[in-house]
Parts: structure tokens; C-alpha cells; sequence
């Protein structure tokens, strides 16, 4: 009898162990690509959640910002050596970020939020439309690096370096960002400047400068991020930025807009999520999965998870 | 001497702009062969009015009441499919749906009344397919609204965009193949035959939403725009209004998606992404946030730049100019450099937020010959503000150096550093006014 009762019990834990083996099986593909993807999404979410913590503008155009950095790597690579086009692509994304807060939105500052944001759509369309013209409208190849490429094989699964790399690589940059803003001045004016625009202009920062540095690490997060998602996907044309530029967007917001650990966790989400939907073979579905979820936090809790609540003063 | 005209004169004039304009495309279309550069201005008249409409209807939205929607693409893909998929003719259906055995729906409303009704029927069976469009697609805006009206203005934009992005991959959804033909084109559906249908169409459904504008609604939606709390406290039910905008506004939405599929004659989802409601938007800016007449003036110019003026740009030569740059792709560079020239230096847009009227359209002609006398002066004028601002710059610039280096040579010198900071400068001394003072 007694032994009977035991002998069930290991059956079932077996069992158990069994089907948690096979779902770890059949997912774990899936889980690691998300998380990958979720690491490289968390790099442009950044961007997006500190210019709207600062600015409270949706910078439409940070996405093109990511495309473009992805398509100068392609040109860059056949001409000079990798570590070198690296570095210039970053150097390139950040350029260009500043320059488009120069351009567009510096001499909106005072003008009512809707233009600004019509500004940043219409930086978004200049910036499409210019890729569109260098590249024909045709899909580029992504140079691949032999080093992101390798393969690696996790449990049952086999996957690329760039899956292990990305998290690690974000959650560094990440902790570097957090501590920079934490314990640095400048850190200490973004946060007074997020806070309050006006009061901390009057205690003296400098917001033109805040605001420029901001766009600095936004883009040359960004533009890592492109290396790492590009390196994935192998093909790149002038709309391959604008939805993981909203899907990063998503996950700003699901974290709570203004909060930097916030983006990274919903970007996290997001990829897995997403990718687990794929594997469920719902693949149409995937990109519209991250909308429902924008749509469903800011129904329960528009603030997203580590938002600051914010009144709204008559 | 006062030149106004009376009311009765300005509707006789306006009806006869009207009736002249329908009548020159309406003939226009028949007679003028294609290929030449009169039947591109047809061109740009249908497809710029099919804008118009878009365009007015995101203007309800965005520049009446306030509310910074980005879905309008969504929706006209709702009002193309709900259009296309009720007037393939039923011959056609196993072609079409080649892939999906011959779709479900195998008949097609034109086809049925135009047995019953001959060619009246033909007409209304193009026009009850159509208010059906719109109506779907009010029906899905009301269900949509619900949620997302109570966002505030940037979340509000994402949350539309992204159901409109949901919209779209609903239609390429290969489980509705049957219903849409997943992500096929749908073809072979009745379209118009003139010109004509779209222009009146549009015509009409912008009258309706001028008469909404004016209407007491269209005061609330303006006084939801100024201000939210004012009007809530002047009694206006803020959520019921918003959404009663946003579902108009998608009913005038669905009814352009289905002219856009009559005038492509083929249509996917594919073209209708985020990009295709970011030109609507630009219209909507380059005519004026808040005038329906500049969204009109600003579709057909947009459809006249992008389609005609400047498609010489793409071919390599463009009023006697040629170049080496100019490939493919590159007039759109120059489009959109053009509007974001716009959207910095001239964000009031075309008519601000004015509309049309014959009054102030005599007035301006009238001050044109004063205007060009007076331009040379007024230039001049800007010019020497200009230098002036700057003299004041470089002034304040130099003072600024003299400064600092008064500062640095006193630094140096060791003079200054023990005297004790002068405040006199700063100081400013509060009076206390008022009746106790």
C-alpha cells in the first residue's frame, strides 16, 4: 500500500519533470530569441523614455535614428575595418540625434506640444524618405560580424552569440546609465530637469546642455542596439526602424515613462512575449500583441509600472 | 464704400465656382486623352479630393477638438475592404480568391441591384457598399474610442497608431483569407467611371463636416480643444463629445478608404501604414491646423507636388535641370525637406486657422496692389530688426568677454580675492503695493 503510494508520487514528479523538460524544450528557442530581442528593444527604449522624461516628447524619429545608425554600418563596413565602423556608427547616431534636436526641435521649444510632435513625424518622414533615396528601396545585407555569428548551443538549444550577448551587454550599459544618473551632477540636472523644466532652468542648469547629452546617450544606445538587432535579422531597408522604434516606444511606456530600468524591463517583456507568440504560430500577430499591451497598461495603469503618478494641475 | 456682398450673392457665386469646377472635370475626364498633362490635373483632382476628405476628417479631430489621433490610415484600409469585398462581381470571385476557393461572400451588391434597378442600381450599388464602409468603420471608432479617448494627448497618439497597426494585421490574417484574401490584393471590384464620383462624394461629406464644425457640437469640440476643465465646467459632457468627433471622424475616414480603393482599383494592407497617416497629418499641417478649407487647399497641393510638379525630380530633369542626383526617391528628399521648411518656419500653415470666405477673399485681392507697394518697405524693415538683434547680440557677446577677462586678469593678479562680493548690482528692492501699503 505504502509502497504503491510512493512509487505513484516519484511517477508523477517524473512525469512532471518530463513535461517541464519537453515545454523547456520546445520554448526555450523561443525564450532566448526574446530575451535577445527584448535586450536590443531595452537599448532604443532608453532613448525614447529619457527625451520624453525631459522633453515630454515622443521622439518619432529615434527609430529612424536606430535604421540609419544599421545603415551606415553597411556602407562603412566595406571600406574600413570593423572595430573602426563601430565606432564611427556610434560616433554617426550620435551626430545625428544632436543634430536633429538642433534643427527640429530646439526652436519649438516654447511652441504648443502638438507641433513639436508634428516636428518629430516630420524628422521621421525626411529621415525614411532620405534612406529610401540612398538605397534604392532595396533591402541591404547587414555585413555579418563572424564573432556575433557564432553558434552556441544552450540545453537543447542552439542559438547565435549575439542572444547571449545582448542581455549581458544591455543590463552593463544599463547599470552604468543608472549609476551615471544617480551619482553624477550631470545625472543629478537630468533628474532636476525631468522633474521640473522650468524651476531647474531657474536654479541655474544649463538645459540647453542636459538636453543635448540626453540625445547623446539616447542615440549612441540606440545605435549599439542597431549592431546587435541588425546582426540578427541579416536584411535592412529604409522601414526596418520604425517598428522596432514604436515597439520600443511600448515598452517605455509599459515600464513607466521617465524611469530607465522601467524601459528595460517592459522591453524584456515585449521581445518575450513576442517571440513566444511566434512560437504559437500566431506570427501576424506578434507586432500587434505589443499594441494590445500599451493599450491594456495604460487602460490599468496608465503610469506603467515604475511611473511617478503626475496630477494635472488646473 | 462697403463691397460686401450679401448673402444670397455669395451663395449664387459659390454654386457657380462649384457647378463650373464639376463641370470641367466631369468633361475634362471624358475628353482629354491620357498621357497629356491635362489629364495629370484630373488626376490630381481625384486622388487630391479623396485626401480632402481624409485629411478634413483627421482635421475634426485633431484641430477642432484636440484630440492628436494618428489612426486615420487604419481606418480607410477598414473602409477599402468593406468596400472592395461587397462589389466583386461573382464571375470574378474564383480569380480573386484564388486561394481561398472562391471567398464566401459570393455575390456582389452592385450586381444585384443593378439586375433589379438597371443603372440606378449600378449607382446605388457603388453608394450602399460605401455607406456601409462608413458605417463599419464608426461602429469599430466607437468601439475603439471607448478606451482610448480617456488617454491624454501623446499617449493617445501611440494607442491609435497602434490599433490601427492591429487593424492591419488583422486584414492580412491568412484564418480571414476567405473574408479578405489574407495578404493578397483584392481587384476586380466595381469602381467609378468619372472623375466626378469622387469629387462630389468628398464634396459632400467635407459640406457635412463644415456644417458639424459650425453647428453647436462643433462649438463644444472647440471649447474641449481651448480648454478641457472650462468646458467640462460649462456643462459640456467631454467624453460623450470626443467621441462623438472621433466616431465622425472615422465614418468620413471609411467613406475616403473606399474612393482610395475605387480610385487604385486594386488594393492590400500593405500601403497602409504608419507612413500613409503621417502624410494625411502633413496635409493637415501644411493647410492649417484648424481650417477645413486648408486642409482642401493643402491635399491638392500635396497631391500635386508629389504626383505631378515634382515627378521630374525622380527622372532626372526638372524644369530644364538635370542632374546626376536626381534618381528615384530623390523627390520625395525634396518633399520632405519642403515640409518640414513648413512645419519650422510656417507651423500656422496655409490658412492658420481661418476658412475660406468671399469676403475675405475680395479683401485680399483688394490689398494685393498695396501689399506688393509696401513689400520693399516691409523687407527692410525685417532686415534692419534683423541687424539690429544682431548688433544687440554681439554687443552683449563682447560684454560678456570683456567681462571675463576683467575677471581673469583680476584672478591673476591676486586683487579681488579677499574683497567682499559686491551685491548692490542685484539687489532689488520688493515695494509693498497695494491697499495695506
Amino acid at each position: 500500500m505504502d509502497t504503491s503510494g510512493s512509487r505513484q508520487a516519484s511517477r508523477t514528479y517524473y512525469l512532471r519533470k518530463n513535461i517541464i523538460m519537453g515545454l523547456l524544450h520546445t520554448w526555450l528557442p523561443y525564450i532566448l530569441a526574446g530575451i535577445a530581442v527584448g535586450g536590443q528593444y531595452a537599448l532604443i527604449a532608453i532613448g525614447y523614455t529619457m527625451v520624453y522624461g525631459i522633453l515630454r516628447l515622443i521622439n518619432f524619429a529615434h527609430g529612424d535614428v536606430f535604421m540609419w545608425s544599421g545603415l551606415i554600418m553597411v556602407y562603412l563596413v566595406t571600406v574600413l575595418p570593423l572595430w573602426l565602423s563601430v565606432i564611427l556608427v556610434i560616433a554617426f547616431a550620435i551626430v545625428l540625434g544632436t543634430t536633429i534636436e538642433r534643427v527640429a526641435y530646439r526652436p519649438l521649444r516654447t511652441a504648443p506640444r502638438m507641433s513639436i510632435m508634428i516636428s518629430a513625424i516630420g524628422v521621421s518622414y525626411l529621415l525614411q524618405n532620405f534612406a529610401l533615396y540612398i538605397t534604392g528601396g532595396l533591402t541591404k545585407t547587414y555585413p555579418s560580424i563572424s564573432w556575433l555569428q557564432k553558434t552556441v548551443k544552450i540545453g537543447s538549444a542552439t542559438t547565435k552569440m549575439v542572444t547571449l550577448i545582448t542581455p549581458v551587454l544591455t543590463i552593463v550599459l544599463v547599470f552604468i546609465l543608472v549609476m551615471l544618473i544617480k551619482h553624477t551632477k550631470i545625472g543629478m540636472a537630468m533628474r532636476a530637469v525631468s522633474r521640473d523644466f522650468e524651476t531647474s532652468s531657474l536654479m541655474g542648469i544649463d538645459i540647453n546642455r542636459v538636453i543635448t547629452v540626453t540625445f547623446i546617450i539616447g542615440c549612441a544606445l540606440a545605435s549599439i542596439g542597431s549592431i546587435l538587432y541588425f546582426s540578427n535579422y541579416t536584411g535592412i531597408n529604409p522601414m526596418s526602424g520604425a517598428m522596432p522604434g514604436l515597439k520600443a516606444f511600448v515598452a517605455a511606456v509599459f515600464g513607466g515613462i521617465g524611469s530607465v530600468p522601467g524601459a528595460v524591463v517592459g522591453a524584456f517583456v515585449i521581445g518575450i512575449c513576442e517571440n513566444l507568440i511566434k512560437g504559437a504560430g500566431w506570427t501576424t500577430f506578434s507586432d500587434a500583441f505589443t499594441f494590445v499591451l500599451l493599450i491594456i497598461i495604460l487602460m490599468v495603469k496608465p503610469t506603467g509600472l515604475f511611473g511617478e503618478k503626475n496630477l494635472d494641475k488646473v | 464704400m462697403d463691397t460686401r456682398l450679401d448673402n444670397k450673392k455669395k451663395i449664387a457665386l459659390s454654386a457657380a465656382c462649384l457647378i463650373l469646377f464639376m463641370v470641367f472635370v466631369y468633361f475634362g475626364d471624358i475628353m482629354i486623352r491620357p498621357g497629356s498633362s491635362m489629364k495629370m490635373l484630373i488626376t490630381v483632382i481625384e486622388k487630391g479630393s479623396i485626401f480632402a476628405l481624409v485629411a478634413a476628417s483627421m482635421n475634426l479631430l485633431n484641430g477642432f477638438t484636440g484630440l492628436f489621433s494618428l489612426g486615420q490610415a487604419g481606418f480607410m484600409l477598414i473602409g477599402a475592404y468593406t468596400y472592395a469585398i461587397f462589389t466583386i462581381p461573382a464571375d470574378s470571385h474564383d480569380k480573386v480568391y484564388q486561394y481561398f476557393n472562391g471567398g464566401i461572400i459570393k455575390w456582389s451588391i452592385v450586381e444585384i441591384l443593378e439586375s433589379k434597378l438597371g443603372l440606378a442600381g449600378h449607382y446605388l450599388g457603388m453608394l450602399i457598399p460605401m455607406l456601409m464602409a462608413g458605417l463599419l468603420v464608426a461602429l469599430i471608432g466607437f468601439l475603439i474610442g471607448i478606451p482610448v479617448l480617456r488617454l491624454k494627448s501623446d499617449y493617445l497618439a501611440i494607442a491609435t497608431l497602434g490599433f490601427a497597426e492591429i487593424i492591419r494585421a488583422f486584414f492580412q490574417w491568412n484564418t480571414l483569407g476567405p473574408l479578405t484574401n489574407g495578404s493578397n490584393v483584392l481587384r476586380k471590384y466595381t469602381t467609378y467611371k468619372n472623375a466626378i464620383f469622387p469629387v462630389m462624394i468628398a464634396g459632400i461629406s467635407i459640406a457635412i463636416i463644415l456644417l458639424l464644425i459650425n453647428s453647436t457640437y462643433g462649438r463644444a469640440f472647440r471649447a474641449i480643444r481651448d480648454d478641457e476643465i472650462a468646458a467640462e465646467a460649462m456643462g459640456i459632457n467631454l467624453f460623450k463629445h470626443k467621441e462623438m468627433s472621433f466616431v465622425i471622424s472615422s465614418f468620413f475616414a471609411g467613406i475616403s478608404g473606399a474612393l482610395l480603393a475605387m480610385f487604385q482599383t486594386t488594393i492590400s494592407a500593405t500601403p497602409f501604414t504608419t507612413v500613409m497617416t503621417y502624410e494625411i497629418l502633413l496635409i493637415v499641417v501644411i493647410g492649417g491646423i484648424g481650417s477645413i478649407t486648408g486642409s482642401v487647399i493643402g491635399a491638392f497641393l500635396f497631391t500635386a507636388a508629389s504626383e505631378w510638379w515634382l515627378r521630374g525630380l525622380d527622372a532626372g530633369k526638372w524644369m530644364g535641370i538635370s542632374s546626376s542626383l536626381m534618381r528615384p526617391g530623390f523627390r520625395k528628399v525634396v518633399f520632405a525637406i519642403l515640409i518640414m521648411l513648413i512645419v519650422l518656419f510656417y507651423s500656422r500653415g496655409i490658412m492658420g486657422d481661418k476658412e475660406f470666405s468671399w469676403d475675405g477673399f475680395f479683401a485680399w485681392c483688394k490689398s494685393r496692389p498695396a501689399a506688393v507697394k509696401a513689400w520693399p518697405e516691409k523687407r527692410k524693415a525685417s532686415r534692419a530688426a534683423k541687424k539690429e538683434a544682431r548688433a544687440v547680440k554681439s554687443a552683449a557677446k563682447a560684454r560678456a568677454k570683456q567681462a571675463k577677462e576683467e575677471k581673469e586678469a583680476r584672478k591673476s593678479s591676486g586683487e579681488g580675492l579677499f574683497t567682499p562680493l559686491v551685491l548692490a548690482d542685484h539687489v532689488v528692492v520688493f515695494e509693498k503695493e497695494g491697499r495695506n501699503g
